[in-house]
């Protein structure tokens, strides 16, 4: 590294350094064609290269890489799930992350901040307490805690919520973290470009040739190409890609907004979550309070944001921070959130050969990029699902198999 | 603040309504097979477009259909079920 500076002080020319080749025009065919430069399909180009040896792939993305949910989320990374199977997924996923910034030699800030899910009733201290023993059992670190220790962590929060909704204690789960999400899609496109996978910005997929039951190709608005494999990991456009194919899944398309308020020193050290107060928030690096609330009520597909989304949440945040009322919000946006029934993703295989699923990440899917991304590239590779995502496979319905993780996942994402 | 009109109540704000998913024809469950019944239960039509759905003003206790645009949010036209049929005729 020191090299490197030093080489560069003595250089009269810095030009920035490209992050993927951009290529003129796709070739006639891949081993594999990826639908969708988020995180996920990124990430899945990348370990497919680096872990399987698969480098003749195609990433193709309508808009630019990292541009749909991958750059609109709130960045946290968490593995306190409520049911064993999701834990240890999620967990995968944060050992994997705390490498990450290394291993694609990218600083992605991760920063491991400490989480605390606030219980306001009786009953969300059950849950709390159950998922405490769920995640310890699995070996992750969460606990239950009392106010005392939520005011020691984070003195500015008034403890009884304007009196509207008194804290009665937490989960607390100490490797919650918050990433660089933007950060993560180019770290993971540099890194499978440099094994030799091609990536495509603005490059739509506009069908999917499947003939007797079989992917034999796509066609894009760059031309027909041929790959008998097409991972689609689409996010919020998800429905559109299955129908191309006549598949039918439970997802359905929910707006999920969020926003920030102007930079502030440094104050808040945890994320805080509070599912009765329907709000979250932690502190970026740059000083944001970078804050969500819970679904929009009803199906959209559109990125529109809403006055009623930060009127009800700038209300909640008074009732935890009356200190903020002079504070202005400075941006809000939406991204839109493919939904599941039970709050957990569809990955895997499908009834159509050569045509896989990396979907149903709602407003929970940032964290899993990592592990969404090694396992969909084992699936992809082997033409078969490793065990830790069998829970999640599309078949799951049809088998009255749901996953039960909607208790911790409807509103800390 | 975005309205939306109850067919008994009028034009009323969208925060005294709640979604009820899309209307939706159940299959025969003497005749239809176990598959076929975890689509119905499960799946969903998922892509943007024209939908009819179900909507309840809270307040009132009303349930009655929207037909809407899930890609522009917008609404073409509210009504009773009850009155399903008369608008199918109308707008032939
Ligand atoms: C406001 C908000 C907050 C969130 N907060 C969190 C959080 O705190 N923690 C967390 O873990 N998760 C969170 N999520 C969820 C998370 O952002 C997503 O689940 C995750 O980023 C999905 O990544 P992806 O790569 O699958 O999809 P995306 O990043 O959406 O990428 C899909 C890409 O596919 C492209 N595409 C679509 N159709 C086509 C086509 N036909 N041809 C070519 N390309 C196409 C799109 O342009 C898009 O770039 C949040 C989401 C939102 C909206």
């Amino acid at each position: 590294m020191p090299f490197r500076l030093l080489k560069y002080a003595l250089k009269k020319e810095h030009p920035a350094p490209r992050f993927f080749k951009a290529h003129e025009m796709p070739k006639k065919s891949y081993d594999v064609v990826i639908i969708g430069g988020g995180g996920h399909g990124l990430a899945a180009a990348y370990y497919l290269a680096k872990d399987h040896g698969i480098s003749n792939v195609a990433v193709l993305e309508k808009g630019y890489i990292g541009g749909g949910n991958t750059g609109r989320n709130t960045a946290i990374v968490r593995s306190n799930y409520l049911t064993p199977e999701g834990v240890n997924f999620y967990d995968a996923s944060v050992k994997i992350y705390e490498g990450l910034s290394e291993e694609l030699d990218l600083n992605l800030f991760y920063s491991t901040r400490g989480h605390f899910t606030l219980a306001h009733t009786e009953s969300a201290m059950r849950t709390m307490r159950w998922r405490a023993e769920v995640n310890k059992h699995v070996g992750v670190e969460s606990r239950v805690v009392g106010p005392d220790e939520i005011a020691k962590a984070c003195p500015q929060l008034d403890l009884s919520c304007s009196g509207q909704a008194p804290i009665l204690g937490a989960l607390f789960h100490a490797p919650g973290s918050i990433a660089r999400h933007d950060g993560v899609a180019w770290g993971y496109a540099r890194g499978a470009d440099s094994y030799g996978a091609e990536i495509y910005q603005n490059t739509e997929v506009l069908s999917i040739d499947v003939k007797n039951g079989k992917v034999c190709g796509v066609q894009t608005n760059k031309g027909y190409i041929e790959t008998k494999q097409v991972l689609s990991a689409v996010a919020g456009f998800t429905p559109r890609i299955t129908e191309m194919v006549g598949l039918e899944t439970p997802i359905v398309i929910h707006p999920l907004q969020a926003c920030v308020t102007e930079p502030m020193k440094p104050w808040l050290d945890t994320i805080l979550v509070s599912g009765s107060l329907h709000v979250y928030v932690s502190q970026s690096s740059r000083g944001e309070l970078v804050m969500g609330s819970s679904l929009d009520p009803y199906e959209v597909h559109s990125t529109r944001s809403t006055l009623d989304f930060v009127e009800g949440l700038t209300s909640h945040m008074l009732d935890m921070f009356p200190f903020l009322s002079n504070v202005k919000v400075v941006r809000q946006w939406a991204g839109m959130a493919d939904m599941t029934p039970d709050f957990a993703p569809i990955m895997g295989k499908t009834p159509i050969e050569g045509f896989y699923l990396d979907a149903g990440w709602g407003t929970w899917g940032f964290k899993a990029t990592p592990i969404s991304g090694k396992t969909m590239a084992q699936t992809i590779a082997n033409d078969s699902a490793p065990d830790l995502i069998h829970t999640f496979r599309l078949s799951r319905f049809e088998d009255y198999e749901l996953t039960g993780e909607k208790g911790a996942a409807s509103v800390g994402h | 603040m975005k309205l939306l009109t109850c067919p008994i109540n009028g034009t009323r704000p969208l925060s005294e309504f709640i979604f009820g998913g899309e209307y939706r024809q159940a299959p025969d469950q003497n005749t239809c097979s176990d598959a076929e019944w975890a689509a119905y239960v499960h799946n969903r039509q998922g892509a943007p477009g024209d939908k009819k759905e179900w909507w309840y003003h809270s307040p009132s206790g009303t349930w009655f259909i929207a037909e809407r645009n899930t890609q522009t949010d917008k609404v073409a036209r509210t009504y009773l079920l009850a009155d399903a049929k008369k608008v199918v005729k109308e707008s032939k």
